[in-house]
């Protein structure tokens, strides 16, 4: 089903160009132009956020952070804390975490549904924060960072609840 | 506070890695994450070139102005600081289509496009907007109805049910961006 929707949305767009009597050609171009400037803008912000996160990934600190600080909840399991502690600041490295938890566990057992949940409901907060407002040249973020941190909490919560009431 | 975070992580990662003898990865970690960052740079740079391409037909041609009027009802409600009809609202509701959707590689370019339109109403260009602020939050609550990348990898596993998990991804990304909009308009009643 998924891969009808790109091409689909692409020939919808093209078509209706066509109707409303465009240019498709110039206008396309003129946004690949607009979009060749903010492209070039983020690498920055992607530098930053990738040597910042592969430094503290690497030395093993988050993996001491879980084993010495989290009991182990029979609903919240200790396997998938430092998935939830990475999802915020890398997708490859969560991702990867949650194909582990599958080999290990299983894909259908509860640790291996309540990883696919976990890694569904939250997105790679820190990542979209200093790439949206790194493109525009924001310098003062306020309360912003805190805010999407309360709410991956609260996606984590809902999660565990969620896959105890519909899948358990 | 992303740069107190930036200059933890930097800092408690190095010397963590020099106490416990795991240097050799933080070292080779910093040699080699500018390639990594360069990599992850090629794969998104064509492809936001190319959306934000196909989105400017579709900007000219009135369809974007289309969907926005479609979601304007629940938008103007959200962000009550953008004016009616201002194009950031094309690009914010964009952006969450094609969140819902599931095409990653489609919201990026939609919501960079977002953050800029949003940039030109901002009063102090230093300094985020509260109707930036609240799409950040929008977003990174990860709404999504297609979680089209887990279903893929949970098929690759072998899954007796592959797809029995969106239910719940649905419901706990409801949940918090529910909560999102919510905390967020609460912060700015306790601020007055």
């Amino acid at each position: 089903m998924n891969i009808y929707f790109l091409p689909i949305i692409i020939v919808f767009i093209v078509f209706y160009g066509l109707i409303k009597k465009c240019n498709i050609y110039d206008s396309f171009l003129e946004g690949c132009k607009e979009g060749f400037g903010i492209g070039i803008n983020i690498f920055p912000s992607i530098l930053a956020i990738i040597f910042a996160s592969r430094i503290i990934i690497s030395s093993g600190f988050i993996n001491f952070l879980v084993n010495s600080f989290f009991p182990n909840f029979l609903i919240f399991p200790k396997e998938v804390i430092p998935m939830v502690i990475m999802r915020p600041i890398s997708a490859n490295a969560s991702l990867s975490l949650m194909i582990d938890i599958f080999s290990k566990y299983g894909v259908d057992s509860y640790i291996g549904l309540l990883a696919s949940t976990l890694q569904g409901c939250t997105d790679t907060t820190f990542y979209i924060i200093s790439l949206y407002f790194g493109s525009i040249g924001i310098k003062k973020i306020k309360h912003c960072l805190f805010l999407s941190l309360i709410v991956d909490l609260i996606g984590v919560i809902s999660s565990i609840v969620l896959v105890n009431i519909f899948l358990v | 506070m992303v740069n107190i975070l930036f200059c933890f992580f930097i800092i408690i990662g190095v010397l963590y890695g020099i106490i416990t003898g795991n240097i050799e990865n933080v070292n080779e970690e910093i040699i080699t994450c500018g390639k990594k960052s360069l990599e992850i740079f090629a794969n998104i740079f064509p492809v936001l070139v190319l959306w934000l391409g196909i989105m400017n037909i579709a900007k000219e041609s009135g369809l974007l102005n289309k969907i926005s009027n479609l979601l304007y009802p629940i938008l103007k409600h959200i962000f009550k600081d953008i004016p009616k009809d201002h194009e950031a609202l094309s690009y914010i509701s964009s952006n969450i289509a094609a969140n819902m959707l599931g095409i990653g590689s489609a919201a990026t370019p939609f919501g960079l496009k977002a953050m800029q339109s949003l940039q030109k109403l901002n009063n102090n260009k230093q300094i985020a907007s509260k109707s930036m602020i609240t799409f950040i939050v929008l977003n990174t609550s990860g709404f999504t109805l297609i979680p089209t990348t887990i279903i893929s990898i949970r098929n690759m596993y072998n899954s007796i049910n592959p797809s029995i998990v969106v239910i719940t991804i649905i419901l706990a990304t409801l949940t918090s961006t529910f909560f999102a909009i919510i905390i967020d308009k609460l912060f700015y009643k306790v601020m007055k």
